[in-house]
């Protein structure tokens, strides 16, 4: 029924109907309020106009009356923090199992790749009812990443991943809008969110995939030839990268961070800032190396391994690892350099 | 600049206006009733320069496609509207025409602390003034007024440093006027005037001076590290060389949302002398109206990270400032509720200057409780960057800035000019501002909770948008009618306006007790201060009733 209602925009996200039901709310208090604050006016205004005669009565104020109406409004503000905040921690916490898509934001488009394979420009297709995590960055200024139907918005910063997710309802076809200004055609960097039934959705990602982002990710590997340190046993001058996603690791300065795609990113274009405790600071960064696309594989193929075969045999994480290699790790970094010097041309070609 | 000098009548009493003739005796002048028509005219420049923008941004949204002007036009448009209007029009406005005409005379003083830093503090604001224009001239900026990195400092190819440079000169005759404020409140309070006697237009200048001292420095070394990463490659705000771009929009809103208190606390300064002197009353719970311009200020400053929910800051950081958001609205709850209290058994009088005080009253209020919405950080996740912000802050800063501002000028122009203006046509012109004002933005609402993005030049992929954009275009123009209308009338009145008396409102203040217009040193003799504020009941009330505003 509210679907139909002009004044707000189709409700097709499991957030939809919980950001607006705190606007009706909203309407309704501070309508309220407002007409409280707007019939006193009027009325002492009218009842109160001068009369020839009639004087003003002074009156100094009045303490109880101050502690009154600061009180009540505190209390409805409470409210409204609270019910916003825990809408808020909903649009804000994606489900663990959602299904990722990594988007790339540029002057003005915005590029797509679905972890399970395909890729768009300007359009995201999902199936309803699923969760999706979109995982963004952008390769030059800040854009936002903002789809009316579903109540959602984040902005794409260039240099890290801002996350925002979903689970739609209704399938259709609903505006994604750029919402942080961005130069010239920044009212053109619009597109389309395509929302279809689960049967659909597998028609269109079988048709002309690409096969898997990880899939690419792990051939970017390979070409970058980052498996000649990240070997998948304890032996490499790198960290073993198995497992390694989603874990807690220790660094060098011993701070303990969680390897989530933000640190993996890290880790590719500046591995000096974070560095696991234990390993030599021998690898090169890649910043410029690769394009945001192909961090993205990256980062996709990291955590498919991860998935694949979990932490629990200790020996073969990279968490683990930081007790056990430091020593071979270190014998071997001269060794490294040079090889990852003759790997060098490689990795531009695969730019 | 020229100043058209009113002929007065009673052409042997010795003005400020009159003491001294020529274009020097104005340009060098230390007396800071001659500054504050001189900011006056500045300003009223500005704010023509920036309504003209404002009105082709309104007409290239009046349909879908772009097609009134390019986009790289439309970008710089928004971009200048913002910027001239925010600190070359509304941080000043109030403050360095009123406030710097009014607060010596409030206070029993014969001028500023510091008149010569009150005069350096208008050329500066020109210097920066002729540098934006000629930013305008050569080709403008397109940041936003925002200056968002690493747009501004990397990708934009028009004149972010100028534009930069204008704001940061600007912001240091803001600073000026704030110290004086401060030294002369402290310090030239005539005998008796105890700070509780102060009115209440001096305890909201003084805040906002505490602002402008505090906050305004801040602006100058963002805008400054701006420029330094555009020239240098400094690598402050570029994530390529380790910078962080959302660092900039920290150090951006510390200054700039305290800014918006720079614009409203004044105009809640004209706003509390209006509803007493009009409501022929002493204003309800003075303290507590007194305190909460303080708490403002000091609230004022802890809230800065509201504009950056979607951002990327954290969960937690975003959940305090969504908290400290609701402390800061409650001073100002106080006070509308206040105001309201006020007129409870006054003697209400319906004159031009109470009109816009009502007209600030309905504006501001919406303004303010559409805040709470923006504040609610499920909600500003929709709603922030798009028109539903643009209304918000319009409301505000032009509904509740422009018409203290406007109020202010209508209740002290018999003060400053010694001229009475037509009453028809000034409550005429304050009821066309309002419907203006509410039809040009209230559509602007339900378009943001539509969705609709704000800085978007091409609507075209959603037309479902054009009827909301089409009532708002109308009233711009109804609003723009509404602006002319006084400028219009007050210019006529120094000629031919009937002379005012010294205390044509029978209100309260020192500044009444002078002649109109005043002496250049205000008082003849110091005034000793033996009552309270708004002491209303030794008041008749305003021989308004039986006047017809034309001399003859």
């Amino acid at each position: 029924m509210l679907n139909n209602f002009p004044l707000w925009p189709q409700q097709a996200s499991t957030l939809a109907h919980r950001v607006d039901a705190l606007y009706i709310f909203l309407i309704v208090v501070t309508g309220m309020m407002a007409l409280l604050v707007c019939v006193f006016v009027i009325f002492f205004a009218a009842r109160y106009r001068h009369r020839p005669g009639v004087l003003a009565e002074q009156i100094e104020g009045s303490t109880a009356l101050e502690v009154t109406w600061s009180a009540i409004p505190f209390l409805i503000f409470m409210v409204i923090f609270a019910w916003g905040a825990l809408v808020y921690f909903k649009e804000r916490t994606p489900p663990a199992d959602a299904t990722e898509v990594y988007v790339v934001a540029k002057q003005w488009m915005w590029k797509v790749e679905h972890a399970e394979g395909q890729r768009e420009i300007n359009e995201l297709h999902v199936p309803v009812g699923r969760d999706v995590k979109l995982i963004m960055t952008s390769q030059d200024v800040i854009h936002s990443f903002y789809i009316p139907a579903f109540r959602i918005k984040q902005d794409v910063l260039p240099g890290r991943y801002t996350v925002e997710w979903f689970r739609a309802t209704k399938p259709g076809v609903y505006h994604l809008f750029c919402a942080e200004y961005c130069g010239t055609q920044h009212s053109g960097m619009v597109g389309s969110i395509v929302v279809q039934e689960p049967a659909q959705y597998e028609a269109w990602m079988n048709g002309g995939s690409t096969g898997p982002l990880s899939a690419s990710g792990e051939k970017i590997f390979a070409e970058l030839g980052c498996a000649t340190c990240h070997r998948t046993d304890t032996q490499g001058r790198g960290p073993n990268l198995q497992g390694v996603f989603g874990h807690p690791v220790q660094l060098e300065d011993g701070r303990i961070v969680t390897a989530d795609e933000n640190y993996l990113r890290e880790c590719i274009l500046d591995p000096g800032a974070k560095r696991l405790k234990g390993f030599q600071p021998i690898m090169p960064t890649f910043q410029g190396l690769v394009t945001e696309e192909q961090v993205n594989a990256l980062v996709a193929y990291i955590k498919a391994i991860s998935t694949t075969k979990p932490a629990d045999g200790a020996k073969t994480s990279a968490s683990a690892a930081i007790q056990e290699v430091p020593a071979k790790a270190q014998a071997n970094s001269a060794q490294t350099k040079a090889q990852l010097n003759a790997a060098q041309p490689n990795r531009i070609q695969v730019q | 600049m020229e100043i058209a000098i009113p002929q007065s009548p009673i052409a042997e009493r010795e003005t400020y206006l009159n003491a001294k003739y020529g274009v020097w005796s104005w340009l060098l002048t230390t007396d800071h009733k001659r500054i504050a028509l001189l900011y006056l005219i500045s300003i009223t420049f500005f704010f023509f320069i920036g309504g003209f923008f404002a009105l082709l941004i309104r007409l290239e949204l009046l349909t879908p496609a772009g097609d009134l002007v390019q986009a790289d036009t439309y970008n710089k448009l928004f971009s200048m509207h913002g910027i001239v209007m925010v600190f070359f029009f509304l941080v000043p406005s109030i403050p360095a025409t009123l406030g710097n005409f009014l607060v010596p005379l409030m206070i029993g003083a014969k001028d500023l602390a510091f008149p010569r830093i009150n005069l350096l503090s208008w050329y500066l604001y020109i210097i920066g003034g002729v540098m934006m224009l000629y930013c305008i001239f050569t080709g403008g900026v397109d940041t936003g007024w925002t200056f968002y990195a690493p747009f501004s400092t990397n990708f934009s190819n028009t004149k972010v440093v100028e534009a930069g440079l204008a704001v940061f000169v600007a912001g240091f005759s803001s600073i000026l006027t704030g110290l004086n404020f401060v030294v002369t409140i402290h310090r030239m309070r005539a005998p008796g005037m105890t700070w509780s006697r102060l009115p209440l237009f001096i305890w909201a200048h003084y805040a906002t001076s505490i602002i402008q001292l505090l906050g305004t420095p801040v602006l100058a070394i963002t805008l400054t590290l701006v420029v330094a990463e555009r020239a240098l490659h400094l690598g402050i705000f570029d994530p390529k060389l380790g910078g962080d771009p959302v660092l900039f929009q920290h150090l951006f809103w510390f200054y700039s949302h305290p800014a918006v208190y720079i614009m409203i606390l004044p105009a809640m300064a004209v706003e509390s002398e209006i509803i007493a002197c009009f409501s022929r009353k002493r204003i309800f719970g003075y303290t507590f109206v007194a305190l909460s311009s303080i708490a403002i200020a000091v609230f004022g400053f802890l809230v800065w990270a509201h504009h950056m929910f979607v951002a990327g800051i954290s969960v937690y950081s975003a959940l305090v400032f969504s908290f400290l958001s609701y402390a800061v609205a409650l001073p100002s709850a106080i006070k509308v509720f206040n105001w309201t209290a006020t007129l409870y058994k006054g003697s209400i009088h319906y004159d031009a200057p109470m009109l816009y005080a009502f007209g600030f009253l309905g504006l501001f209020t919406i303004g303010g409780l559409t805040g709470l919405f923006l504040a609610a950080l499920g909600i500003d996740v929709h709603v922030t960057d798009t028109y539903f912000v643009v209304a918000h802050f319009h409301y505000i800063m032009v509904g509740g800035a422009v018409m203290g501002y406007l109020g202010g000028m209508h209740f002290w122009w018999p003060k400053i000019s010694g001229r009475l203006y037509p009453e028809g046509w000034a409550r005429l012109a304050a009821l066309i501002v309002f419907i203006g004002f509410n039809l040009t933005f209230f559509p602007q609402f339900l378009l943001g909770y539509m969705g609709m993005p704000r800085r978007y030049y091409d609507y075209s992929h959603m037309p479902e948008f054009q009827v909301l954009n089409v009532l708002s275009t109308a009233g711009a123009t109804v609003l723009g009618v509404g602006y002319l209308l006084p400028m219009v009338y007050f210019l006529w009145s120094m000629r031919y306006g009937k002379p005012a008396s010294d205390n044509p409102w029978n209100a309260a203040g020192l500044e009444w007790k002078t002649a109109s217009p005043p002496p250049t040193f205000n008082f003849d003799e110091e005034p000793v201060v033996t009552w309270e504020a708004y002491n209303y009941e030794e008041l008749d009330a305003p021989p308004h009733a039986q006047e017809v505003p034309v001399a003859r």
